[in-house]
């Protein structure tokens, strides 16, 4: 555990070091204390990037774990055409977010996008997705989460072919339902699996770019800014090394946080 | 088979029929959710503009035209763009072909001090957000010693930036490739090489010609691994990168994305297209895709 966290958090030093500096790169680095941080408490716009996430992740990583798990039990069947399937699945996770947020933005297209006139022919009138900034958010959450289930899915799939078959015959002989066989006996052992996911899937969402960048640029209105555009904007668009090492530093710590927290709330029950 | 899981004590249960009908509704039907984008950009794309924003929707167009994908290619150098994602992705594969193998091989065989700390250190850097080593590892490349002008020193210059070494260094011997090739090499039987090692062959002879043969499989996962994480690379290249010359196909898409937001049909030509590649791979290699990733869950 002292190793983990020394490992952890050493190559982070760096990155800490700069955080205490203001860095244009094209003059050398200056030591300004806690400027940079002060300067993130008045920052509405960074802050604003912080909620994002979190509000984000809230939403993803549950989503995530639902519909992955649930569509790997449903594959973990001896039927016919389970391959194409799972086949099929996957694909999203090969196409390039860039790719794929691109032909999202105009499948949400709020008149012509596929969505909104699927929608229309079982007469839901669909909002304008990522044109308000009300559902521009839900609407990169559904995008990410159709990029990435297949990888979890097959993920999910190897996890429950380690769960051996008698003892779900065996709980299913002393009675079990099909919904208690799961709570008591697959989804226990699936506890590793999970935290690999969890963790995996929780450090991934954190750092949201691709899609936030290509398909709102933040917007609208800041609604899908995150940690890591407004990193990318300080330090790459204005050349505020400084700056933008310290507020990548705070989401460092951020992720860190919600991680420990995680393995707590799994630890705890794994010994109930 | 499939008619025994509908029979029991020798007649059909009509009931299982349903259960069984509904249970591929619904897996067909997220299957459509799953493939809808991909139908939908490739509909658009062969569209005329007139086709284009049509209320009800035409999934099959009446007319088929290319123009999209000639105007795509004309509009920025798709070809140029393409040719060099190729040369990174590939450089990524060979690089960490190479050093996984070397470098999972010595964790999973060899007996060395300090062998255990390194590999501890190995895994914990896994766990680190690429974000946070985004900034240090951009000001390296910036200073990197007598390179894009740099003296000595690794100053006056802009050093490996607007130089594809910028995207194949840092990942060269990626943690992911060493800690996938050494569980792999866990799995082989230490007695090959002691054999050879009493013959008399080198350390370097035994990864080369007894073990290195073997790990075709893992090689071929970890090559379709990289080789896709390399081509759908974005954030890393956007920053190291900005010489329009040297764009990677998703800066160019990316970028072709914000500057003609509403020419819908050239855009969804170009997605098609830089898409290609890794779906391509994809049908050829799906055993490997998936395999490769059940293999990470499974530590």
């Amino acid at each position: 555990m002292i190793l983990f966290l020394v490992f952890v958090v050493l190559p982070a030093v760096s990155a800490l070091f700069l955080s205490f500096t203001k860095y244009d790169i094209l003059t050398p680095a200056q030591w300004v204390g806690f400027d940079n941080y002060r300067r993130m408490l008045h920052d509405s716009i960074f802050q604003r990037s912080i909620r994002n996430i979190l509000l984000y992740c809230a939403m993803y990583v549950p989503a995530m774990i639902g519909f992955s798990l649930l569509l790997a039990a449903a594959l973990n069947r001896k039927r016919p055409g389970m391959t194409f399937f799972r086949a099929v699945y996957y694909l999203p996770v090969v196409t390039s977010p860039v790719a794929s947020a691109t032909v999202w933005t105009w499948m949400l297209n709020k008149d012509f996008g596929a969505v909104n006139q699927l929608l229309g022919y079982i007469g839901i009138q669909g909002p304008p997705w990522l044109s308000s900034s009300d559902t521009a958010l839900y609407s990169i959450v559904l995008v990410t989460l159709w990029g990435g289930l297949g990888g979890n899915m097959v993920i999910y799939l190897a996890g429950l072919q380690g769960v051996p078959g008698e003892v779900v015959e065996a709980a299913k002989l002393d009675g079990a339902g099909p919904l208690q066989v799961f709570r008591d006996v697959t989804w226990p052992m699936l506890r590793t699996t999970t935290l690999f996911v969890v963790t995996v899937t929780l450090i991934g969402s954190f750092q949201l770019f691709d899609q936030a960048y290509v398909m709102t640029q933040g917007g609208p209105g800041y609604a899908t800014y995150t940690p890591v555009y407004s990193i990318y904007q300080s330090g790459f668009a204005r050349l505020q090394m400084g700056y933008a090492s310290s507020q990548a530093f705070v989401l460092f710590i951020v992720i860190l946080a919600v991680t420990i927290i995680q393995l707590r709330i799994n630890r705890e029950y794994v010994t109930v | 088979m499939a008619a025994s899981t509908f029979r029991r004590r020798g007649k059909v249960q009509p009931w299982l029929i349903f259960r069984e009908t509904l249970y591929y509704l619904a897996l067909i039907v997220f299957g459509i959710i799953m493939v809808l984008p991909f139908a939908w950009s490739l509909s658009t794309s062969f569209k005329p503009d007139t086709q284009i924003f049509t209320s009800p929707i035409q999934w099959i167009p009446t007319s088929f035209t290319f123009d999209h994908y000639k105007a795509a290619f004309n509009t920025v150098p798709f070809a140029r763009y393409f040719l060099n994602s190729f040369i990174i992705a590939i450089a990524g594969v060979a690089t960490n072909l190479l050093f996984g193998s070397l470098a999972g091989f010595s964790f999973a065989l060899l007996r060395f001090p300090g062998r255990q700390i390194l590999f501890r250190t190995l895994l914990a850097s896994m766990m680190i957000p690429g974000v946070v080593t985004l900034i240090p590892t951009y000001i390296i490349l910036r200073s990197f010693p007598l390179f894009g002008g740099n003296n000595i020193l690794g100053q006056g210059g802009i050093g490996l930036l607007n130089n594809f070494l910028a995207l194949i260094l840092p990942g060269a011997a990626g943690a992911f490739a060493v800690f996938m090739m050494r569980q792999f090499f866990l799995t082989l039987p230490s007695e090959l090489g002691e054999a050879a090692r009493i013959d008399g062959a080198s350390e370097f002879r035994i990864f080369w010609q007894v073990y290195l043969p073997l790990c075709k499989p893992a090689l071929a996962t970890l090559a379709i691994f990289t080789f896709q994480a390399g081509w759908n690379a974005f954030l890393f290249p956007l920053i190291v990168l900005n010489n329009p010359d040297l764009s990677t196909v998703q800066m160019g898409l990316a970028a072709f994305s914000y500057n003609y937001e509403t020419d819908y049909g050239p855009l969804m030509a170009a997605s098609v297209v830089s898409t290609l590649p890794t779906i391509l791979l994809y049908i050829y290699a799906q055993r490997y895709f998936t395999q490769g990733i059940a293999f990470t869950g499974s530590k």
